[in-house]
């Protein structure tokens, strides 16, 4: 117990440092390009407006404003981030990336009468997705010597065992073993560094070639931006098992829609008459209070449990996480009904159903859309991740069916769709909150 | 009878520690049809209270208030109020909003709009019948406060602090258009204020009400009502009476709020 709280101190400390670099870096980069800016900027950026005048800006959050070029700069920084590390081809510069092509080197053997011979190893990497790379050719064998030139084909960043042993006369024999590579001598687990790589022996005597990795990213882990958007091509036009990529992002949506209008349909009337009766308060507080904190994802066992993994399950899940943040926002924007307003409306000889319809409602308004503004976001990320356990289509299927395929480029667009779309409906929130509530926040 | 009459009406308030507030106690009134009448005091004298009651927001504890004979049990469109900070409808426009009391009892909307043009216009807000009212400043949504009421043909118009809030400029042209107002309707004003000037000017009658229990301290019959009528104001503060009633009853409030420090220093 002690150790594994250690081993999670240890692990932590570890992030610490390299998010700590990883900020450092950003920030530097950061840094760099505010000197750019500023560079540009010196003469040009005329004071203009009211703002500018200001001598207090540290601390007043209204003269803070996002300079739009620092966002720009740093979206594209972190492209260049993305492509530097994976060693991109479109990149003109780049860290080095794993050895292609082909190189060799020499090894020395003993064999049982004490004779010793040289021999070649001639090493051909390919590029990982060219399958069909030819073998390489030997060239000038080892002559009339027991040792003879070997041959190998790998992908790159891969480890390959060769006994070299194998086709040299008496290498099967006792006393036979190989003393050097590339005249540097050798034993079982020495390393000794070729031109374009090094080799490994094993304890049994066996070589290991190991290429060159370079210091970029495997694909596998993260595939450069232009492989990515490759793949992007080919998802929009034949889509991934057999379902297009829009339909997959189509069913996420509708199940979002459906659950969250069933939401705002129970949840609205039930908050207003939580709002607006002790009784229905008293009846359902003990049950809303309780679900409001349990998060939707731990659902999903227990909806699997009784509806299955069909549309049915996972719309239940989306309504349960909708209806208890309508519920407590329809109720609040009840309960934030001035009294004075209402009186007014009883003195103006309004009766209840007027009122309800007429001063309740529209005043609730503003906290009704706050609250389907955070609904939907909880909706969207309860149904990626409703998805990641069980289901047919779906954005958040794609992704795992992706992933478990090591398909990483699949899986990256799959987030970056998800975070588009996540952004674009609180987008669409907002601006139909300012056409239809233009008098929140102004009363 | 088609006076507001209040009857020894008492209200006492219960504490949750036992205790009980004596908010008012044995208020009697009669006001006539037509009279313009301003309630002052200090905090907590009850005057809010009473005005609540008038609404019939509240029942009192003991007596009773009849209007024109009726028995005043509970809001209703006879007696209209004005509230301090507007209690605008912030999601209508401002002719929904002064039309809101006819088109809840259904009246033809030809006829709600005639009535809202009629309204902006004695309000002096012609050209804003469109606008919303987060755009309006504090003194014109008190306009439109002030018309929303007038558009129920209201009886009494009860007016909570509804000045209050203003700036000294603004206050002193709402008081000439409350004035106005009065004239022209000759409707049963009753306001509620904190400035001693304000009540002298908007009072034909004006009651000094003092705290624990809540009760009419004393009573004015004054002229600056009526003279104020059309008049500038700052003309009728001129007046030789003026000055002198307004330091007497200055002296009578402060006289009140140092009997309430004395009293809460010895507790």
């Amino acid at each position: 117990m002690v150790q594994e709280i250690l081993d999670v101190l240890g692990t932590t400390f570890w992030m610490v440092i390299g998010i700590i670099g990883i900020f450092c870096l950003y920030l530097a980069v950061s840094g760099l390009c505010y000197f750019v800016h500023n560079l540009y900027n010196r003469g040009r950026d005329k004071a203009k407006g009211y703002s500018s005048l200001k001598t207090v800006t540290f601390g007043d959050e209204s003269s803070v404003v996002a300079t739009r070029a620092a966002s720009i700069a740093a979206v594209i920084t972190l492209f260049l981030f993305w492509g530097i590390a994976t060693g991109s081809k479109i990149l003109p510069i780049g860290l080095p990336g794993p050895f292609v092509g082909d190189t060799s080197f020499e090894y020395t053997a003993t064999n049982a009468a004490g004779d010793t011979a040289d021999a070649t190893v001639f090493v051909r990497i390919h590029e990982a997705d060219n399958k069909d790379a030819p073998t390489p050719e030997v060239s000038g064998d080892g002559g009339l010597s027991f040792a003879k030139s070997d041959v190998i084909l790998l992908p790159e960043r891969r480890t390959k065992i060769i006994k070299v042993q194998n086709n040299d006369e008496g290498g099967k024999e006792e006393g036979y073993k190989i003393t050097a590579v590339n005249g540097q001598a050798i034993s079982p687990n020495q390393t000794v560094p070729f031109s374009d790589g090094e080799v490994f022996m094993t304890s049994k005597g066996s070589l290991s070639v190991r290429p060159a990795t370079g210091v970029t990213m495997e694909a596998l882990y993260l595939p450069p931006p232009e492989l990515v958007w490759k793949r992007f091509g080919n998802l929009w036009n034949n889509g991934y098992l057999g379902v297009g990529l829009w339909e997959n992002v189509f069913w996420s949506l509708i199940r979002v829609v459906i659950g969250f209008a069933l939401g705002c349909l129970f949840g609205i009337p039930l908050g207003f008459a939580m709002g607006l009766n002790s009784w229905l308060r008293g009846w359902f507080e003990p049950i809303v209070e309780f679900m409001r904190p349990v998060p939707p994802l731990a659902l999903i066992p227990l909806i699997i449990i009784w509806f299955g993994i069909g549309e049915q399950g996972k719309i239940s899940l989306l309504f349960l996480a909708a209806l208890w943040i309508m519920t407590i926002a329809a109720r609040s924007g009840v309960s934030g009904v001035s009294i004075a307003k209402i009186h007014a409306a009883y003195s103006l000889g309004a009766t209840k159903r007027q009122i309800l319809s007429n001063v309740i409602l529209p005043n609730s308004l503003p906290e009704i859309f706050t609250g389907a503004r955070v609904a939907m976001g909880v909706c969207w990320g309860t149904v990626v991740a409703a998805e990641l356990v069980a289901a047919e289509k779906g954005a958040g299927k794609m992704i795992i069916a992706a992933s478990k395929f090591q398909l990483t480029d699949i899986v990256i667009i799959g987030i970056i769709i998800i975070g588009i779309i996540g952004y674009g409906i609180d987008v669409m929130m907002r601006i139909a909150e300012n056409k239809l509530v233009p008098w929140k926040g102004r009363g | 009878m088609s006076g507001l009459i209040i009857d020894d009406v008492s209200m006492t308030f219960e504490l949750p520690n036992g205790g009980k507030v004596e908010a008012l106690k044995n208020i009697n009134m009669d006001i006539k049809e037509g009279e313009l009448l301003s309630v002052l005091g200090p905090s907590g004298c009850g005057k809010s209270t009473l005005l609540n009651i008038l609404a019939g927001f509240l029942a009192p504890t003991d007596g009773v208030m009849t209007l024109s004979g009726e028995l005043i049990t509970s809001p209703s469109p006879q007696r209209g109020m004005v509230f301090q900070h507007g209690a605008l409808f912030e999601w209508m426009n401002v002719s929904k909003n002064i039309g809101f009391g006819p088109s809840m009892k259904g009246t033809p909307q030809a006829e709600i709009d005639a009535k809202v043009e009629e309204l902006l216009d004695i309000v002096g807000l012609q050209e804003f019948g469109q606008k919303m009212i987060y755009e309006m400043s504090g003194g014109m949504q008190q306009r439109v406060a002030l018309a929303r009421c007038l558009a129920n043909e209201p009886d009494v118009i009860l007016m909570d602090e509804p000045l209050g809030a203003l700036d000294a400029l603004t206050r002193e042209k709402m008081q000439s258009l409350v004035l106005d107002i009065w004239k022209k309707t000759g409707k049963t004003i009753i306001l509620i204020t904190h400035s001693v000037e304000e009540a002298l000017l908007l009072g034909e009658r004006l009651l000094v009400m003092a705290p624990r229990p809540g009760r009419v301290l004393k009573e004015y019959r004054l002229p600056f009502a009526e003279m104020g009528v059309g008049a500038d104001l700052r003309e009728v503060k001129q007046h030789k009476d003026f000055g002198p009633t307004r330091d007497e009853i200055l002296n009578m409030i402060w006289d009140m709020e140092e009997e309430i420090m004395g009293r809460a220093e010895e507790s």
